[in-house]
Protein backbone atom coordinates (compact mmCIF):
# COMPACT_ATOMS: atom_id res chain seq x y z
CA UNK A 1 0.00 0.00 0.00
CA UNK A 2 2.68 2.60 0.45
CA UNK A 3 3.41 2.28 -3.30
CA UNK A 4 0.30 4.68 -3.28
CA UNK A 5 0.65 8.44 -3.33
CA UNK A 6 -2.25 10.48 -3.03
CA UNK A 7 -1.80 14.49 -3.96
CA UNK A 8 -3.91 17.11 -3.66
CA UNK A 9 -4.58 18.45 -7.14
CA UNK A 10 -4.01 16.51 -10.83
CA UNK A 11 -3.21 19.49 -12.78
CA UNK A 12 -0.83 22.07 -10.31
CA UNK A 13 -2.07 25.01 -12.94
CA UNK A 14 -5.75 24.42 -11.74
CA UNK A 15 -6.76 25.01 -8.17
CA UNK A 16 -10.37 24.96 -6.97
CA UNK A 17 -10.25 28.94 -6.79
CA UNK A 18 -8.90 29.69 -9.69
CA UNK A 19 -11.27 27.49 -11.43
CA UNK A 20 -14.31 29.52 -9.76
CA UNK A 21 -12.46 32.98 -11.32
CA UNK A 22 -12.12 31.00 -14.29
CA UNK A 23 -16.11 30.71 -14.62
CA UNK A 24 -16.79 33.99 -13.84
CA UNK A 25 -14.76 35.46 -15.95
CA UNK A 26 -15.78 33.60 -19.06
CA UNK A 27 -19.42 34.41 -17.88
CA UNK A 28 -18.59 38.49 -17.92
CA UNK A 29 -17.04 37.80 -21.37
CA UNK A 30 -19.93 35.86 -22.88
CA UNK A 31 -22.18 38.87 -21.32
CA UNK A 32 -20.19 41.54 -22.58
CA UNK A 33 -19.67 40.69 -25.95
CA UNK A 34 -23.68 40.66 -26.13
CA UNK A 35 -23.96 43.37 -25.08
CA UNK A 36 -21.18 44.89 -27.61
CA UNK A 37 -21.40 43.27 -30.79
CA UNK A 38 -25.13 43.37 -30.97
CA UNK A 39 -26.43 44.45 -34.25
CA UNK A 40 -22.99 43.99 -35.90
CA UNK A 41 -24.00 40.35 -37.31
CA UNK A 42 -21.99 38.80 -34.60
CA UNK A 43 -22.66 35.39 -33.83
CA UNK A 44 -24.46 36.32 -30.38
CA UNK A 45 -26.54 38.64 -32.24
CA UNK A 46 -30.79 37.97 -31.65
CA UNK A 47 -33.12 38.20 -33.89
CA UNK A 48 -34.49 41.25 -33.60
CA UNK A 49 -37.53 43.19 -35.05
CA UNK A 50 -36.49 45.44 -38.68
CA UNK A 51 -36.34 48.46 -37.96
CA UNK A 52 -34.87 47.85 -34.13
CA UNK A 53 -32.16 50.92 -32.95
CA UNK A 54 -29.23 50.56 -30.43
CA UNK A 55 -27.89 52.20 -27.37
CA UNK A 56 -23.96 52.66 -28.95
CA UNK A 57 -24.02 53.93 -32.13
CA UNK A 58 -21.28 55.81 -34.38
CA UNK A 59 -22.58 59.14 -35.90
CA UNK A 60 -20.06 61.81 -38.06
CA UNK A 61 -19.93 65.65 -36.39
CA UNK A 62 -17.50 67.84 -38.03
CA UNK A 63 -15.63 64.96 -40.29
CA UNK A 64 -14.97 62.67 -37.31
CA UNK A 65 -16.30 59.52 -36.04
CA UNK A 66 -17.97 59.75 -32.71
CA UNK A 67 -19.59 57.04 -30.94
CA UNK A 68 -22.23 57.72 -28.55
CA UNK A 69 -24.25 55.96 -25.99
CA UNK A 70 -27.98 56.91 -26.73
CA UNK A 71 -31.49 57.28 -25.54
CA UNK A 72 -34.33 56.44 -28.05
CA UNK A 73 -35.92 59.77 -27.28
CA UNK A 74 -32.46 62.00 -27.68
CA UNK A 75 -32.41 64.97 -29.75
CA UNK A 76 -29.13 65.90 -31.46
CA UNK A 77 -28.65 69.12 -29.78
CA UNK A 78 -28.73 66.98 -26.32
CA UNK A 79 -26.27 64.57 -27.43
CA UNK A 80 -24.38 67.32 -29.34
CA UNK A 81 -24.12 69.67 -26.43
CA UNK A 82 -24.04 67.21 -23.12
CA UNK A 83 -22.29 63.74 -24.56
CA UNK A 84 -19.62 65.41 -26.81
CA UNK A 85 -19.08 68.72 -25.59
CA UNK A 86 -20.13 70.84 -28.15
CA UNK A 87 -21.77 73.29 -26.67
CA UNK A 88 -21.96 76.23 -29.37
CA UNK A 89 -25.10 74.65 -30.61
CA UNK A 90 -27.15 76.88 -28.31
CA UNK A 91 -31.14 75.38 -27.14
CA UNK A 92 -33.26 78.39 -26.98
CA UNK A 93 -36.56 77.40 -27.05
CA UNK A 94 -36.09 73.32 -27.42
CA UNK A 95 -39.40 73.54 -30.26
CA UNK A 96 -38.20 74.52 -33.63
CA UNK A 97 -39.25 78.25 -32.91
CA UNK A 98 -35.98 80.07 -32.32
CA UNK A 99 -33.37 78.91 -34.47
CA UNK A 100 -30.48 78.95 -31.94
CA UNK A 101 -29.42 75.17 -32.39
CA UNK A 102 -29.12 75.38 -36.39
CA UNK A 103 -26.17 72.99 -37.23
CA UNK A 104 -25.84 71.31 -40.78
CA UNK A 105 -26.83 67.70 -41.76
CA UNK A 106 -25.56 66.72 -44.82
CA UNK A 107 -24.74 70.65 -45.32
CA UNK A 108 -27.94 71.52 -45.31
CA UNK A 109 -29.64 73.57 -42.39
CA UNK A 110 -31.54 72.04 -39.68
CA UNK A 111 -32.81 72.42 -35.92
CA UNK A 112 -30.63 70.42 -33.75
CA UNK A 113 -33.35 70.16 -30.86
CA UNK A 114 -35.83 68.89 -33.27
CA UNK A 115 -34.24 65.55 -34.79
CA UNK A 116 -33.44 62.45 -32.77
CA UNK A 117 -29.92 61.62 -33.01
CA UNK A 118 -31.14 58.23 -34.20
CA UNK A 119 -32.21 59.55 -37.62
CA UNK A 120 -28.39 61.04 -38.10
CA UNK A 121 -26.58 58.16 -38.56
CA UNK A 122 -24.75 57.84 -41.76
CA UNK A 123 -25.20 61.31 -42.04
CA UNK A 124 -22.57 63.91 -41.87
CA UNK A 125 -23.17 66.65 -39.02
CA UNK A 126 -21.62 70.07 -38.89
CA UNK A 127 -21.23 71.93 -36.22
CA UNK A 128 -19.83 76.14 -35.70
CA UNK A 129 -17.18 74.13 -34.07
CA UNK A 130 -16.40 72.73 -37.60
CA UNK A 131 -16.50 75.76 -39.44
CA UNK A 132 -13.13 77.34 -38.52
CA UNK A 133 -9.76 75.23 -40.68
CA UNK A 134 -7.46 73.02 -39.10
CA UNK A 135 -4.65 76.00 -38.42
CA UNK A 136 -7.64 78.32 -37.04
CA UNK A 137 -8.59 80.37 -40.24
CA UNK A 138 -11.91 81.48 -39.91
CA UNK A 139 -15.07 80.67 -41.92
CA UNK A 140 -15.65 83.75 -44.33
CA UNK A 141 -18.80 84.02 -42.89
CA UNK A 142 -17.59 84.21 -39.12
CA UNK A 143 -14.90 86.42 -40.02
CA UNK A 144 -17.58 88.69 -41.36
CA UNK A 145 -19.11 88.21 -37.76
CA UNK A 146 -15.68 89.24 -36.76
CA UNK A 147 -15.33 92.78 -39.11
CA UNK A 148 -18.85 93.43 -39.27
CA UNK A 149 -19.74 93.12 -35.42
CA UNK A 150 -23.40 91.82 -36.59
CA UNK A 151 -24.56 90.41 -33.15
CA UNK A 152 -24.96 92.22 -29.35
CA UNK A 153 -25.58 89.14 -26.90
CA UNK A 154 -24.70 86.28 -29.64
CA UNK A 155 -27.04 83.43 -28.28
CA UNK A 156 -28.28 83.35 -31.39
CA UNK A 157 -24.97 83.74 -33.53
CA UNK A 158 -24.10 80.44 -33.83
CA UNK A 159 -27.53 79.00 -35.21
CA UNK A 160 -27.83 81.90 -37.36
CA UNK A 161 -24.10 81.12 -38.34
CA UNK A 162 -24.90 77.76 -39.73
CA UNK A 163 -28.25 78.66 -41.50
CA UNK A 164 -26.38 81.40 -43.37
CA UNK A 165 -23.48 78.55 -44.07
CA UNK A 166 -25.76 76.42 -45.79
CA UNK A 167 -27.88 79.06 -46.95
CA UNK A 168 -24.99 80.52 -49.08
CA UNK A 169 -23.91 77.44 -50.18
CA UNK A 170 -26.62 77.14 -52.27
CA UNK A 171 -26.77 80.62 -52.89
CA UNK A 172 -24.06 82.41 -53.33
CA UNK A 173 -25.21 86.08 -54.75
CA UNK A 174 -28.88 86.79 -52.62
CA UNK A 175 -29.78 90.15 -52.50
CA UNK A 176 -30.66 91.70 -49.25
CA UNK A 177 -34.44 90.50 -49.07
CA UNK A 178 -33.23 86.69 -50.38
CA UNK A 179 -30.91 86.73 -47.49
CA UNK A 180 -33.61 87.84 -44.81
CA UNK A 181 -36.16 84.70 -46.40
CA UNK A 182 -33.34 82.41 -46.42
CA UNK A 183 -32.30 83.42 -42.71
CA UNK A 184 -36.22 83.85 -41.65
CA UNK A 185 -35.97 80.37 -39.68
CA UNK A 186 -33.62 82.17 -37.04
CA UNK A 187 -34.52 84.64 -34.33
CA UNK A 188 -32.68 87.14 -32.02
CA UNK A 189 -33.79 88.66 -29.20
CA UNK A 190 -31.94 91.63 -29.51
CA UNK A 191 -33.88 92.87 -32.46
CA UNK A 192 -30.26 93.18 -34.35
CA UNK A 193 -31.51 92.30 -37.51
CA UNK A 194 -30.05 94.69 -39.90
CA UNK A 195 -27.02 94.52 -38.22
CA UNK A 196 -27.03 90.88 -38.85
CA UNK A 197 -28.09 91.33 -42.57
CA UNK A 198 -24.93 93.64 -43.22
CA UNK A 199 -22.93 91.00 -41.38
CA UNK A 200 -24.41 88.29 -43.62
CA UNK A 201 -24.25 90.47 -47.11
CA UNK A 202 -20.38 90.69 -45.88
CA UNK A 203 -20.37 86.72 -44.99
CA UNK A 204 -21.37 86.12 -49.19
CA UNK A 205 -19.20 88.94 -50.40
CA UNK A 206 -15.96 87.01 -48.63
CA UNK A 207 -17.58 83.26 -49.75
CA UNK A 208 -17.73 84.56 -53.29
CA UNK A 209 -13.89 85.85 -53.12
CA UNK A 210 -12.64 82.47 -50.98
CA UNK B 1 -46.21 78.33 -24.26
CA UNK B 2 -43.18 75.82 -24.15
CA UNK B 3 -41.32 74.95 -21.41
CA UNK B 4 -38.18 73.10 -21.68
CA UNK B 5 -38.04 70.49 -19.36
CA UNK B 6 -35.10 68.04 -19.57
CA UNK B 7 -35.90 65.53 -22.12
CA UNK B 8 -38.92 63.62 -23.95
CA UNK B 9 -40.14 60.81 -22.15
CA UNK B 10 -39.09 57.65 -23.20
CA UNK B 11 -40.48 55.82 -26.11
CA UNK B 12 -39.54 52.34 -28.13
CA UNK B 13 -37.74 53.75 -31.44
CA UNK B 14 -38.22 51.18 -34.83
CA UNK B 15 -36.50 52.75 -38.23
CA UNK B 16 -37.70 50.50 -40.61
CA UNK B 17 -36.23 51.25 -44.52
CA UNK B 18 -38.80 49.71 -46.32
CA UNK B 19 -42.57 50.31 -46.39
CA UNK B 20 -43.27 46.69 -45.56
CA UNK B 21 -41.49 46.90 -42.67
CA UNK B 22 -43.08 49.91 -41.67
CA UNK B 23 -46.65 48.83 -42.23
CA UNK B 24 -45.63 45.15 -39.81
CA UNK B 25 -44.41 47.28 -36.94
CA UNK B 26 -47.87 49.69 -37.44
CA UNK B 27 -49.70 46.18 -37.77
CA UNK B 28 -47.85 44.94 -34.22
CA UNK B 29 -48.58 47.68 -32.07
CA UNK B 30 -51.74 49.34 -33.17
CA UNK B 31 -52.81 52.06 -31.56
CA UNK B 32 -49.60 52.27 -29.61
CA UNK B 33 -47.67 53.16 -32.78
CA UNK B 34 -47.48 56.89 -33.58
CA UNK B 35 -46.39 57.55 -36.94
CA UNK B 36 -43.29 59.88 -37.13
CA UNK B 37 -42.81 61.98 -40.47
CA UNK B 38 -40.53 65.29 -40.15
CA UNK B 39 -41.64 64.95 -36.34
CA UNK B 40 -41.55 68.51 -36.37
CA UNK B 41 -45.23 67.90 -35.16
CA UNK B 42 -44.61 64.68 -33.09
CA UNK B 43 -42.14 66.43 -30.59
CA UNK B 44 -43.73 69.07 -29.85
CA UNK B 45 -46.45 66.47 -28.09
CA UNK B 46 -43.61 63.98 -26.64
CA UNK B 47 -42.21 67.00 -25.00
CA UNK B 48 -45.21 68.63 -23.42
CA UNK B 49 -46.06 65.08 -22.39
CA UNK B 50 -49.66 65.42 -23.85
CA UNK B 51 -49.11 62.35 -26.01
CA UNK B 52 -47.25 59.66 -24.43
CA UNK B 53 -46.92 56.90 -27.26
CA UNK B 54 -44.97 53.87 -26.39
CA UNK B 55 -43.97 53.00 -29.68
CA UNK B 56 -42.40 55.54 -32.52
CA UNK B 57 -42.23 54.06 -36.01
CA UNK B 58 -40.13 57.07 -37.54
CA UNK B 59 -40.13 56.82 -41.33
CA UNK B 60 -37.06 59.04 -42.00
CA UNK B 61 -35.50 55.40 -43.14
CA UNK B 62 -37.83 54.63 -46.16
CA UNK B 63 -35.86 55.73 -48.97
CA UNK B 64 -38.72 54.24 -51.23
CA UNK B 65 -41.17 57.26 -50.08
CA UNK B 66 -38.99 60.19 -51.00
CA UNK B 67 -38.82 61.48 -53.90
CA UNK B 68 -40.55 63.59 -57.12
CA UNK B 69 -41.35 61.41 -60.35
CA UNK B 70 -43.08 61.77 -63.17
CA UNK B 71 -45.98 59.55 -64.16
CA UNK B 72 -48.11 58.94 -67.49
CA UNK B 73 -50.53 61.19 -65.74
CA UNK B 74 -48.58 64.13 -64.03
CA UNK B 75 -46.21 63.25 -60.60
CA UNK B 76 -46.23 61.59 -57.92
CA UNK B 77 -44.96 62.58 -55.16
CA UNK B 78 -43.17 60.57 -52.21
CA UNK B 79 -45.22 60.94 -49.04
CA UNK B 80 -41.97 61.88 -46.98
CA UNK B 81 -40.59 63.92 -49.58
CA UNK B 82 -39.78 67.12 -47.71
CA UNK B 83 -40.97 70.47 -48.70
CA UNK B 84 -37.78 72.05 -49.80
CA UNK B 85 -37.36 69.59 -52.46
CA UNK B 86 -41.38 70.37 -53.35
CA UNK B 87 -40.65 73.39 -53.39
CA UNK B 88 -37.33 73.45 -55.81
CA UNK B 89 -38.58 70.44 -58.08
CA UNK B 90 -38.30 71.98 -61.61
CA UNK B 91 -41.60 70.44 -62.79
CA UNK B 92 -43.77 71.74 -59.75
CA UNK B 93 -42.37 75.46 -60.29
CA UNK B 94 -43.57 75.14 -63.86
CA UNK B 95 -46.44 73.57 -63.93
CA UNK B 96 -48.24 73.34 -60.81
CA UNK B 97 -46.61 76.41 -58.81
CA UNK B 98 -49.81 76.22 -56.86
CA UNK B 99 -48.28 73.96 -54.57
CA UNK B 100 -44.62 75.59 -54.88
CA UNK B 101 -46.04 78.60 -53.76
CA UNK B 102 -48.16 77.21 -50.61
CA UNK B 103 -45.11 74.74 -49.51
CA UNK B 104 -42.73 77.81 -49.61
CA UNK B 105 -44.67 79.54 -47.28
CA UNK B 106 -44.66 77.25 -45.07
CA UNK B 107 -42.78 77.87 -41.43
CA UNK B 108 -39.09 78.54 -41.79
CA UNK B 109 -36.22 77.46 -43.96
CA UNK B 110 -35.29 74.72 -41.53
CA UNK B 111 -38.44 73.43 -41.25
CA UNK B 112 -38.91 73.19 -44.73
CA UNK B 113 -35.85 70.46 -44.74
CA UNK B 114 -37.20 68.33 -42.60
CA UNK B 115 -41.04 69.12 -42.30
CA UNK B 116 -42.60 66.54 -45.10
CA UNK B 117 -44.87 66.56 -47.47
CA UNK B 118 -47.35 63.75 -46.21
CA UNK B 119 -46.42 65.26 -42.95
CA UNK B 120 -48.17 68.60 -43.72
CA UNK B 121 -50.97 67.10 -44.83
CA UNK B 122 -51.20 64.93 -41.66
CA UNK B 123 -50.16 67.21 -39.06
CA UNK B 124 -52.41 67.97 -36.00
CA UNK B 125 -54.84 70.70 -35.20
CA UNK B 126 -53.01 73.84 -33.49
CA UNK B 127 -55.97 74.17 -30.96
CA UNK B 128 -54.24 75.28 -28.14
CA UNK B 129 -56.69 73.78 -25.55
CA UNK B 130 -56.43 70.76 -27.03
CA UNK B 131 -52.32 71.14 -27.51
CA UNK B 132 -52.24 72.25 -24.20
CA UNK B 133 -53.74 68.55 -22.84
CA UNK B 134 -56.85 69.86 -21.91
CA UNK B 135 -59.20 66.78 -22.23
CA UNK B 136 -61.83 68.12 -24.76
CA UNK B 137 -63.35 66.45 -27.32
CA UNK B 138 -60.88 65.82 -29.73
CA UNK B 139 -58.99 64.23 -26.86
CA UNK B 140 -61.85 61.87 -25.96
CA UNK B 141 -63.63 63.94 -23.57
CA UNK B 142 -67.18 65.55 -23.44
CA UNK B 143 -66.57 69.71 -24.14
CA UNK B 144 -64.67 72.25 -26.30
CA UNK B 145 -62.75 74.28 -24.05
CA UNK B 146 -62.55 76.63 -27.41
CA UNK B 147 -66.44 77.65 -28.07
CA UNK B 148 -67.35 79.00 -24.86
CA UNK B 149 -68.29 82.76 -23.86
CA UNK B 150 -65.03 83.17 -22.55
CA UNK B 151 -62.90 81.06 -24.74
CA UNK B 152 -60.36 82.75 -26.82
CA UNK B 153 -61.33 81.64 -30.48
CA UNK B 154 -59.31 83.74 -32.39
CA UNK B 155 -58.16 81.14 -34.81
CA UNK B 156 -61.09 78.40 -35.05
CA UNK B 157 -63.57 77.83 -37.19
CA UNK B 158 -66.38 79.47 -39.39
CA UNK B 159 -67.34 76.43 -41.12
CA UNK B 160 -67.62 72.80 -40.84
CA UNK B 161 -67.49 72.66 -36.85
CA UNK B 162 -69.20 69.82 -35.00
CA UNK B 163 -68.45 70.02 -31.08
CA UNK B 164 -64.91 70.77 -31.66
CA UNK B 165 -64.02 74.34 -33.48
CA UNK B 166 -60.55 73.25 -34.56
CA UNK B 167 -58.85 74.27 -37.89
CA UNK B 168 -56.59 72.25 -40.34
CA UNK B 169 -53.43 74.21 -40.36
CA UNK B 170 -52.09 73.44 -43.62
CA UNK B 171 -50.44 75.30 -46.20
CA UNK B 172 -50.30 72.70 -48.81
CA UNK B 173 -53.56 70.93 -48.47
CA UNK B 174 -55.10 73.05 -50.22
CA UNK B 175 -53.43 73.81 -53.09
CA UNK B 176 -53.75 69.49 -53.36
CA UNK B 177 -57.07 69.91 -52.84
CA UNK B 178 -57.32 72.32 -55.80
CA UNK B 179 -55.12 70.49 -58.41
CA UNK B 180 -57.31 67.57 -58.13
CA UNK B 181 -54.46 65.61 -56.16
CA UNK B 182 -55.30 61.82 -55.15
CA UNK B 183 -53.60 60.33 -51.68
CA UNK B 184 -52.09 56.99 -51.46
CA UNK B 185 -52.88 55.40 -48.89
CA UNK B 186 -51.43 51.64 -47.32
CA UNK B 187 -54.03 50.13 -45.27
CA UNK B 188 -54.29 46.51 -43.89
CA UNK B 189 -56.23 45.41 -46.63
CA UNK B 190 -53.90 46.84 -49.47
CA UNK B 191 -54.02 50.23 -50.65
CA UNK B 192 -56.10 52.89 -51.29
CA UNK B 193 -56.58 55.62 -53.88
CA UNK B 194 -58.69 58.75 -52.77
CA UNK B 195 -59.13 62.18 -53.93
CA UNK B 196 -57.15 64.83 -51.62
CA UNK B 197 -60.37 66.33 -50.68
CA UNK B 198 -61.73 62.97 -48.86
CA UNK B 199 -58.51 62.25 -46.96
CA UNK B 200 -59.44 65.48 -44.45
CA UNK B 201 -62.23 64.54 -42.34
CA UNK B 202 -64.08 66.57 -39.64
CA UNK B 203 -64.88 66.02 -36.50
CA UNK B 204 -68.69 65.20 -37.88
CA UNK B 205 -66.75 61.63 -39.04
CA UNK B 206 -64.44 61.35 -36.86
CA UNK B 207 -63.63 63.82 -33.96
CA UNK B 208 -60.13 62.88 -32.58
CA UNK B 209 -58.67 62.64 -35.93
CA UNK B 210 -57.93 65.22 -39.00
CA UNK B 211 -57.17 62.65 -41.72
CA UNK B 212 -59.01 59.23 -43.28
CA UNK B 213 -55.54 57.35 -42.04
CA UNK B 214 -56.69 55.00 -39.40
CA UNK B 215 -53.93 53.25 -36.99
CA UNK B 216 -51.98 51.02 -38.89
CA UNK B 217 -52.71 52.81 -42.39
CA UNK B 218 -49.86 55.23 -44.36
CA UNK B 219 -49.56 57.75 -46.81
CA UNK B 220 -47.00 56.95 -48.93
CA UNK B 221 -47.81 59.07 -51.85
CA UNK B 222 -49.52 61.99 -53.37
CA UNK B 223 -50.60 62.15 -57.09
CA UNK B 224 -51.04 65.40 -58.95
CA UNK B 225 -52.79 64.60 -62.10
CA UNK B 226 -51.96 66.89 -65.31
CA UNK B 227 -55.35 68.33 -65.10
CA UNK B 228 -54.45 71.67 -63.50
CA UNK B 229 -50.95 71.84 -65.07
CA UNK B 230 -49.58 75.54 -66.01
CA UNK B 231 -53.03 76.78 -64.97
CA UNK B 232 -53.43 80.42 -63.61
CA UNK B 233 -53.04 79.94 -60.23
CA UNK B 234 -53.11 81.91 -56.60
CA UNK B 235 -51.82 81.02 -53.75
CA UNK B 236 -52.12 82.91 -50.39
CA UNK B 237 -51.95 83.30 -46.93
CA UNK B 238 -52.29 85.57 -44.26
CA UNK B 239 -50.79 84.80 -40.86
CA UNK B 240 -50.25 87.27 -37.82
CA UNK B 241 -46.24 87.02 -38.80
CA UNK B 242 -44.79 86.67 -42.15
CA UNK B 243 -42.46 83.87 -41.20
CA UNK B 244 -42.81 80.20 -39.36
CA UNK B 245 -46.87 81.25 -38.38
CA UNK B 246 -49.76 78.56 -39.06
CA UNK B 247 -52.69 80.61 -41.82
CA UNK B 248 -55.22 82.52 -40.40
CA UNK B 249 -57.01 81.69 -43.37
CA UNK B 250 -54.83 80.50 -46.60
CA UNK B 251 -56.45 80.55 -50.68
CA UNK B 252 -55.53 78.00 -53.18
CA UNK B 253 -57.13 79.03 -56.49
CA UNK B 254 -56.82 77.25 -59.96
CA UNK B 255 -58.08 78.94 -63.15
CA UNK B 256 -58.54 78.43 -66.98
CA UNK B 257 -58.96 81.42 -68.44
CA UNK B 258 -59.66 82.05 -71.80
CA UNK B 259 -59.78 85.24 -73.27
CA UNK B 260 -61.62 86.74 -70.51
CA UNK B 261 -63.57 83.75 -69.96
CA UNK B 262 -62.73 81.04 -67.37
CA UNK B 263 -63.83 78.08 -68.12
CA UNK B 264 -63.01 75.77 -65.63
CA UNK B 265 -62.10 76.92 -61.72
CA UNK B 266 -60.73 75.24 -58.58
CA UNK B 267 -61.22 77.34 -55.08
CA UNK B 268 -59.79 75.84 -51.45
CA UNK B 269 -59.54 77.52 -48.61
CA UNK B 270 -58.16 76.52 -45.39
CA UNK B 271 -57.79 77.65 -41.95
CA UNK B 272 -61.84 78.18 -41.55
CA UNK B 273 -62.70 74.53 -41.04
CA UNK B 274 -61.47 71.40 -39.83
CA UNK B 275 -60.53 69.92 -42.99
CA UNK B 276 -59.21 72.08 -46.45
CA UNK B 277 -62.27 73.49 -47.99
CA UNK B 278 -63.24 73.03 -51.16
CA UNK B 279 -65.84 75.88 -52.79
CA UNK B 280 -67.79 74.24 -55.24
CA UNK B 281 -70.40 76.73 -55.21
CA UNK B 282 -68.01 79.29 -55.85
CA UNK B 283 -66.31 76.99 -58.64
CA UNK B 284 -69.33 76.19 -60.39
CA UNK B 285 -70.65 80.43 -60.61
CA UNK B 286 -67.12 80.77 -62.12
CA UNK B 287 -67.32 78.35 -64.58
CA UNK B 288 -68.56 80.37 -67.99
CA UNK B 289 -68.37 83.70 -66.01
CA UNK B 290 -65.63 86.18 -67.30
CA UNK B 291 -62.58 87.43 -65.10
CA UNK B 292 -64.04 90.57 -63.69
CA UNK B 293 -64.41 92.80 -60.80
CA UNK B 294 -68.10 91.77 -60.76
CA UNK B 295 -67.38 88.02 -61.09
CA UNK B 296 -64.55 88.37 -58.30
CA UNK B 297 -67.19 89.97 -55.92
CA UNK B 298 -69.99 87.58 -56.56
CA UNK B 299 -67.57 84.45 -55.70
CA UNK B 300 -66.01 86.47 -52.43
CA UNK B 301 -69.84 86.53 -51.13
CA UNK B 302 -70.62 83.07 -52.20
CA UNK B 303 -67.77 82.13 -50.63
CA UNK B 304 -68.69 82.65 -47.06
CA UNK B 305 -72.47 82.13 -47.23
CA UNK B 306 -73.52 79.69 -44.13
CA UNK B 307 -70.25 81.01 -42.33
CA UNK B 308 -70.70 81.02 -38.71
CA UNK B 309 -68.60 83.26 -36.53
CA UNK B 310 -67.14 82.27 -32.85
CA UNK B 311 -66.75 85.27 -30.13
CA UNK B 312 -63.14 86.61 -31.48
CA UNK B 313 -62.91 85.22 -35.23
CA UNK B 314 -65.47 87.17 -37.14
CA UNK B 315 -62.90 88.72 -38.99
CA UNK B 316 -62.25 85.16 -40.32
CA UNK B 317 -64.96 86.39 -42.55
CA UNK B 318 -64.20 88.97 -44.47
CA UNK B 319 -61.15 87.96 -44.45
CA UNK B 320 -61.75 84.76 -46.63
CA UNK B 321 -64.64 86.79 -48.41
CA UNK B 322 -61.59 89.00 -49.74
CA UNK B 323 -59.15 86.35 -50.50
CA UNK B 324 -60.85 84.29 -52.78
CA UNK B 325 -62.25 87.68 -54.34
CA UNK B 326 -58.65 88.58 -54.76
CA UNK B 327 -57.62 84.84 -56.20
CA UNK B 328 -60.07 85.24 -58.82
CA UNK B 329 -59.42 89.19 -59.87
CA UNK B 330 -55.89 88.98 -59.71
CA UNK B 331 -53.48 89.15 -62.86
CA UNK B 332 -51.32 86.31 -63.32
Amino acid sequence: MADIEITEAADPGVSRRNFIKGVIAAGAAVGSANYMFRGAGSMFAQATTPGAVERLITITVNGQQRRVDIMRQETLATTLRYKLGLTGTKIGCDRSECGACTVLIDEVPHYACSILTHSVRGRSVRTIEGLAAEDGTLHPVQQAVVSEQGFQCAFCMSGYVMAAVGYLQDNPNPTRADLAHGLSGNLCRCADYNKILNTMEQAAENMRQA
Amino acid sequence: MAVIRDMMPAFELFQPATVEDAAALLREHGEQAWVMAGGLDSFDWFKDRVKRPSVVVDLGGVDALKGIESTADGLEIGAMTPLTDVVRHPDIRERYGLLQQAAELVASPQIRNQGTIGGNNSQDTRCWYYRDGWTCYRADGNICYADTPTSMNREHAIFGADRCVAVNPSDTAPALVALDAQMVVQTAGGERLMDAADYFIGPSIDITRMTILEPGDLLTAIRIPSTWAGATFYFEKVRDRQVWDFPLVNVATALRVSGSTIEDARVAVNGVAPYPMRLTAVEDALRGGSRDEATAERAGDLAVRGARALRHNGYKIPLMRNLVKRSIRAEA
